[in-house]
């Protein structure tokens, strides 16, 4: 009976069944939920070509990531030295693709790394800046929103100030400060994210779950006598999935563009190549004057397609959680 | 609850955010790395007058004293002088913030009259290709960073073209600022200057309206008011703009209120990229010199205005809809 229910209305069907089939583990009715509402959200996301070909792009970068050594050509921060005998000198050449006539794909900058090979790597702190910092600003504020939302009161009260007080914070300038404070360097980047972008969730998944809870599902497995946790796990998460991934995808967006401009200021990870430290060092070395296009076109290019992915995505589930707008 | 004590609530709440902003801000300065008195002291002074330098900064008192000096003089607006060119701060600000707002305040005029036009017809032509084109379009402008079409700008109608010029407020030789502020807003040169990072920045926000005005416009037309319209006989026009549009506004004037706030903390890209004088490129500056009296000053400038505009957009929202109630 469960089997078939669940295709239908998997969310609502663990009170009809409770207690009918004791022999199945408590943890495993619980995953089972999580698997059936995961598989319903996928089958209507992948319904839309803009977010298949946004899925397909983001796996392309994550293949590129993954195997970013045997991809790219040269080591990204290895001087690639060019000169008559004696004297040695980094400089740029231009892409062997337009016909240059060096080995370098895409040409290299003026401090003589391949930027083909820079643009593979970069793929890597990208995703690396948009995974996490989205896993964890979601992750945090979907647990922090259903709290609020569920307890109320001063549980509520509390929590909202502090969300409140982030929402003060101007992003990139406290971004910039705390990176300042902590270091320059990737992981800091992206705690600082995370620190001041969980505030939107929070705020989002709060005011789902104070609406949520009094519905009268809820208010039938309180009278069971579930206990706070049980149902803020298994009957209000599931319900906020939606807003979370949603949430999810527009922060792997928003944490690359983010990265990408503390990059670009000059408070980038001097010791990894992204998107926006290639950016910073055209500027730097006035590739724009110099008309070295092939330099700073391909990483805005590269940032470009990943965050409109990002966000492609996310309207994609956007119309899950909004009907209205479909 | 009433209107009055809403208001009140608020108004408490936007010091104490204001209040925890400054702290949290007084204690990421105390922490940062490295001696701020370098600048200023040079390597032969003498240890007695090096102490006697920090001394009259005040960085020698107990930290619970600076903190309260910290919070005496954010009170009445001192946020002391700079490290770096002995300016007081207030003098720093003051001379870059209108840079800021005239950039911002231009690019968000354009941007909202564009964005609210085009979300419109978009959402009055559901399905049809335009609809498709302006959320796309829309969804690119707000994925591509600011700073990045910036560039591009810069080199295809900088670099290459020659037709705008390739940093800053002002061309040298015509005084700049200098010449007074006003003087200075009405020449061609500064707005040739405005033009490109202005375009830049208004693409970017437009995005944001647009899609707005779209979702909003798609919720009034479902009202019933608007089948009235229709059997009253009123044009599709008359419809679109006095009766669905004026209705769909709301949601905007708020986001609006809110979304400038974060322009002007988001100022520091465009800014950077454009060598444009404003304050968000003084506050990275000032960090990366270590000039905590001005990072810390411009900082409070670029929160606050966040905060407040937040606080207005609250209180409008109450004001401008009557369906919304206290409790």
């Amino acid at each position: 009976m469960a089997q078939e229910e669940q295709s239908t209305g998997s969310i609502y069907t663990d009170l009809d069944d409770s207690g009918s089939d004791e022999e199945i583990n408590k943890w495993e009715r619980t995953a089972r939920l999580w698997r059936e509402t995961l598989k319903e959200h996928w089958a209507k996301l992948t319904d839309e070509l803009s977010v298949k070909l946004s899925m397909l792009t983001v796996a392309a970068f994550m293949v590129i990531a993954v195997f970013a050594p045997f991809i790219a050509t040269h080591r990204p921060l290895e001087r690639q030295y060019q000169g008559d005998a004696g004297i040695i000198q980094a400089k740029w050449a231009e892409p062997s693709l337009l016909g240059g006539d060096t080995e370098y794909l895409l040409g290299t900058t003026a401090e003589g790394f391949d930027i083909f090979s820079q643009l593979v790597y970069g793929t890597r702190a990208a995703l690396l800046v948009g995974l996490i910092a989205a896993i964890f600003t979601a992750g945090i504020g979907t647990l922090v929103g259903l709290v609020a939302g569920y307890y109320g009161g001063k549980v509520d009260d509390a929590l909202m100030r502090i969300v409140d007080f982030l929402y003060g914070m101007p992003l990139l300038p406290t971004v910039i400060v705390l990176v300042a404070v902590l270091g320059p360097d990737l992981w800091n980047i992206i705690l600082a994210l995370i620190i001041l972008q969980w505030r939107s969730t929070a705020r989002v998944i709060r005011s789902q779950s104070l609406s949520l809870r009094e519905r009268p599902f809820v208010k039938a497995a309180e009278v069971a006598g579930a206990g706070d946790w049980h149902i803020i796990s298994r009957h209000l998460a599931p319900n906020v999935l939606p807003m979370t991934f949603l949430y999810g995808s527009f922060g792997i967006a928003w944490a690359i563009l983010a990265e990408a401009g503390i990059s670009f200021i000059g408070l980038g990870d001097p010791n990894t190549v992204s998107w926006g430290t290639m950016l910073q060092a055209s500027r730097a070395y006035s590739a724009l004057s110099f008309g070295a296009w092939w330099w700073f076109v391909p990483p805005g290019i590269c940032i470009g397609l990943l965050v409109i992915s990002g966000f492609l995505i996310g309207r994609g589930y956007e119309e899950i959680t909004n009907p209205k707008i479909q | 609850m009433g209107k009055a004590s809403f208001v009140v609530r608020r108004t408490l709440q936007l010091v104490v955010t204001l209040w925890a902003v400054g702290t949290v801000l007084f204690g990421l300065f105390r922490l940062m790395p490295g001696d701020p008195t370098s600048y200023v002291i040079s390597s032969g002074m003498t240890q007695e007058a090096r102490n006697k330098l920090i001394e009259s900064y005040g960085l020698n008192d107990p930290l619970y004293v600076q903190y309260f000096r910290f919070l005496e003089n954010l009170v009445v607006l001192n946020f002391g002088q700079s490290f770096h060119s002995n300016q007081p701060v207030t003098d720093i600000i003051a001379t870059y913030m209108p840079n800021t707002l005239v950039l911002m305040l231009t690019a968000f005029v354009i941007a909202y009259i564009l964005g609210i036009t085009l979300g419109v017809f978009s959402g009055w032509y559901r399905g049809s290709r335009f609809e498709r084109s302006t959320v796309i379009t829309a969804l690119t402008a707000r994925s591509v960073p600011t700073f990045y079409v910036g560039l591009i700008v810069l080199w295809i109608f900088g670099a290459e073209l020659g037709v705008i010029p390739m940093s800053g407020m002002t061309s040298l030789g015509t005084g700049g600022q200098s010449t007074g502020f006003f003087d200075m807003v009405f020449t061609v040169d500064f707005l040739k200057h405005l033009m490109a990072p202005a375009a830049v920045l208004a693409f970017y926000y437009m995005g944001y309206p647009l899609l707005i005005m779209r979702t909003s416009m798609l919720e009034v037309l479902s009202e019933d008011f608007i089948d009235v319209c229709r059997a009253k006989g009123l044009t599709e026009r008359t419809i679109m703009f006095k009766h669905a549009a004026r209705n769909a506004l709301l949601p905007i004037i708020t986001a609006a209120a809110i979304a400038l706030g974060y322009a002007v903390g988001g100022s520091v890209l465009i800014e950077t990229v454009f060598a444009w004088p404003g304050i968000g490129r003084e506050m990275v500056r000032a960090v990366l010199r270590r000039d905590f009296p001005v990072a810390q000053g411009t900082f409070i400038v670029l929160a606050s205005t966040i905060i407040f505009l937040n606080f207005i957009a609250d209180l409008a929202y109450g004001y401008l809809d009557p369906r919304v109630t206290y409790d």
